[in-house]
């Protein structure tokens, strides 16, 4: 049915388009992203409902109470205002951080508001459930997107930066900014931003972000203390475990943004049948095909 | 919605609609039993993975004088409103007797002056809170493993549980609202309530001592306690400790004497140990869970 949508739109005038389909993502794939989709979300959520236990950031082995890198706290006043402190600097944040509406509308003390935290009540102990259990499935399903990726090559063709795509970098760079997207054979792989960035998340922003999580556990402090001399000490991981949340957050805004504008429905069939169209379009191509081969 | 919607408001509009339902799906499914159940096996998976690469050898990080922290947060009771306790501590704790008891071939009482004469520990170890601040700190105190030995355990001993001197009073103490808010209210279990009274009924025919420190608070009143196992228990850093940074232990931070079990969370540190019970299973003892924190949903297991 998807194909009489095709067929249709495809009667443009000006452009001669050849529509091709490609089968991009196998099923492997497909899974563990919305697996992953799903646990970075419930994560996030659960992640911030922990923060919210003790809303303040630290850098050392210890608290220094007096001196956070950041903190979210509330006035005496009636109705309290929500103060946000970062770096030595104040800003009022009522309403979304440090105060804001709880369950029953009345401000409550807490750091981030309850519709961005799992569960949205005040919870410590069940935001830990849910991170937990969330964070085993996400090593599990990453682990398992890992070993596929690597042995059937879908990896490597997926974040590594083939030897042209590197020489015409810049032009990349800047097709992006222009949001021009690759067509016809280009199309078919990842640009090298992609690329880039999947390699860093993949290898950098997510590892760190579970090293760091296992660095706040004093049981794995014991069994591997490198965690520590690694993060320069548990409060210092904590920190990172925020700072990288909000990297990772900052990651699928732009991903989901890149998705909408490059082809909203071609990606999200891509992504859940497999099946993804190429456009081949002949015209005059000024700059905009310079990164082709 | 007096002009004409247009894309991108309908759109922020269902989306924040889908947000909050879905929410609000997390928060019933959060409450449900068998889901509960469900994401506990990831607390579950934390013992068990943990403790494959932990030794009973395995210490916790020790650190310098230089690292002690200038002020140990106190957190939770900072001062046991327990009447027995208060006159433990304006006699400064002469008639304080720790009792060893349950699943032992020689149970014995110790006080404070007989504990100091035992062998010692000192180590500088970090105190990590459940809420995610953490304290450095000097502890100086008896190895549980010296008195376990003692006191020889019978061979169906399983977890050694630790019945504290502090009453817990949910609406009382500043510092622990934040942590009392954080336990499920929403789903408080008033079946389980009523089974923390027979609980206390329970301990305090445990044995003379419990009994004086257990006052007559009546018979709803909970107190703080703890349990670990015995791969804990045995762990040469788990000490009972009387002194902090070199001086007597503080009332704040637990005196006469307080468990601290390196490689645990905070919650696991109990305070004003009163009586150390040497148990097959602690299902019978408070609301079946093995611990005042663990009874309000916390996970027995804190490595993490």
């Amino acid at each position: 049915m998807s194909r009489t949508y095709l067929v249709r739109s495809a009667s443009d005038t000006a452009e001669i388009e050849r529509r091709r389909w490609m089968f991009r993502h196998p099923v492997v794939i497909r899974l563990t992203h919305w697996v992953n989709a799903l646990c970075l979300l419930v994560l996030l959520m659960s992640g911030l409902q922990i923060f919210n236990a003790h809303p303040a950031l630290y850098w050392g082995k210890v608290s220094t109470f007096d001196t956070p890198l950041l903190a979210m706290t509330s006035t005496e006043d009636d109705p309290p205002k929500g103060v946000t402190t970062v770096l030595g600097h104040t800003f009022e944040t009522t309403g979304y951080l440090g105060s804001s509406p709880g369950a029953d509308g009345e401000p409550a003390d807490r750091g981030f508001p309850s519709w961005l935290t799992l569960p949205s009540d005040q919870d410590l102990t069940g935001g830990r459930s849910w991170h937990f259990f969330f964070a085993w499935a996400f090593v599990l399903n990453g682990l398992a997107y890992l070993l596929y990726g690597l042995l059937s090559g879908q990896l490597r063709f997926r974040v590594i930066p083939s030897g042209d795509q590197i020489r015409h970098f810049g032009a990349s760079i800047w097709e992006h900014l222009t949001l021009r997207f690759p067509q016809g054979d280009e199309a078919k792989r990842y640009n090298v931003i992609q690329k880039l960035t999947y390699l860093v998340v993949l290898f950098v922003l997510l590892p760190m972000q579970v090293l760091a999580g296992l660095a706040m556990s004093p049981a794995m402090d014991a069994a591997f203390p490198f965690l520590l001399t690694l993060f320069d000490g548990r409060q210092s991981a904590r920190t990172v475990h925020f700072v990288v949340a909000g990297l990772l957050v900052l990651f699928v805004l732009i991903h989901v943004a890149l998705v909408v504008l490059s082809g909203f429905w071609n990606n999200m069939r891509g992504m859940l049948t497999g099946w993804f169209v190429i456009e081949r379009k002949v015209e005059p191509a000024a700059d905009g095909t310079g990164g082709a081969a | 919605m007096s002009r004409q919607p247009n894309r991108r408001t309908l759109l922020l509009g269902a989306t924040a609609a889908a947000g909050t339902a879905m929410l609000g799906g997390c928060d019933r499914l959060g409450e449900a039993e068998w889901f509960r159940r469900t994401l506990k096996t990831g607390e579950d998976a934390n013992l068990f993975v943990q403790r494959l690469f932990l030794t009973e050898r395995t210490l916790a990080p020790e650190f310098a004088e230089a690292d002690i922290s200038p002020w140990f947060k106190p957190n939770g009771t900072e001062d046991p409103p327990d009447k027995a306790y208060k006159a433990l501590a304006r006699g400064k704790f002469a008639k304080y007797r720790l009792e060893i008891g349950g699943l032992v071939e020689a149970p014995f009482k110790l006080s404070l002056a007989e504990l100091r004469r035992l062998p010692a520990r000192t180590q500088i170890t970090r105190h990590d809170c459940v809420e995610g601040w953490s304290a450095i700190g000097k502890w100086t105190g008896v190895p549980l493993a010296e008195l376990l030995t003692r006191a020889k355990l019978k061979p169906e001993a399983r977890f050694v549980v630790f019945h504290c001197a502090d009453t817990m009073d949910q609406d009382d103490d500043d510092d622990t609202t934040a942590d009392e808010d954080d336990a499920p209210a929403g789903n408080a279990n008033p079946a389980m309530t009523k089974q923390s009274g027979g609980g206390e009924d329970r301990r305090d025919s445990g044995g003379q001592q419990a009994s004086g420190a257990a006052s007559a608070d009546g018979p709803a009143s909970v107190r703080y306690y703890e349990s670990i196992d015995l791969v804990d228990a045995f762990h040469p850093q788990t000490i009972l400790a009387y002194e902090m940074n070199g001086k007597d232990l503080p009332v704040a931070n637990g005196a006469p004497l307080r468990l601290r079990v390196e490689r645990n969370l905070g919650y696991k540190q109990a305070k004003y140990v009163m009586r150390i019970e040497v148990v097959e299973g602690f299902a019978d003892i408070g609301d079946g869970k093995g611990g005042y924190w663990e009874d309000q949903g916390y996970a027995w297991y804190a490595g993490i």
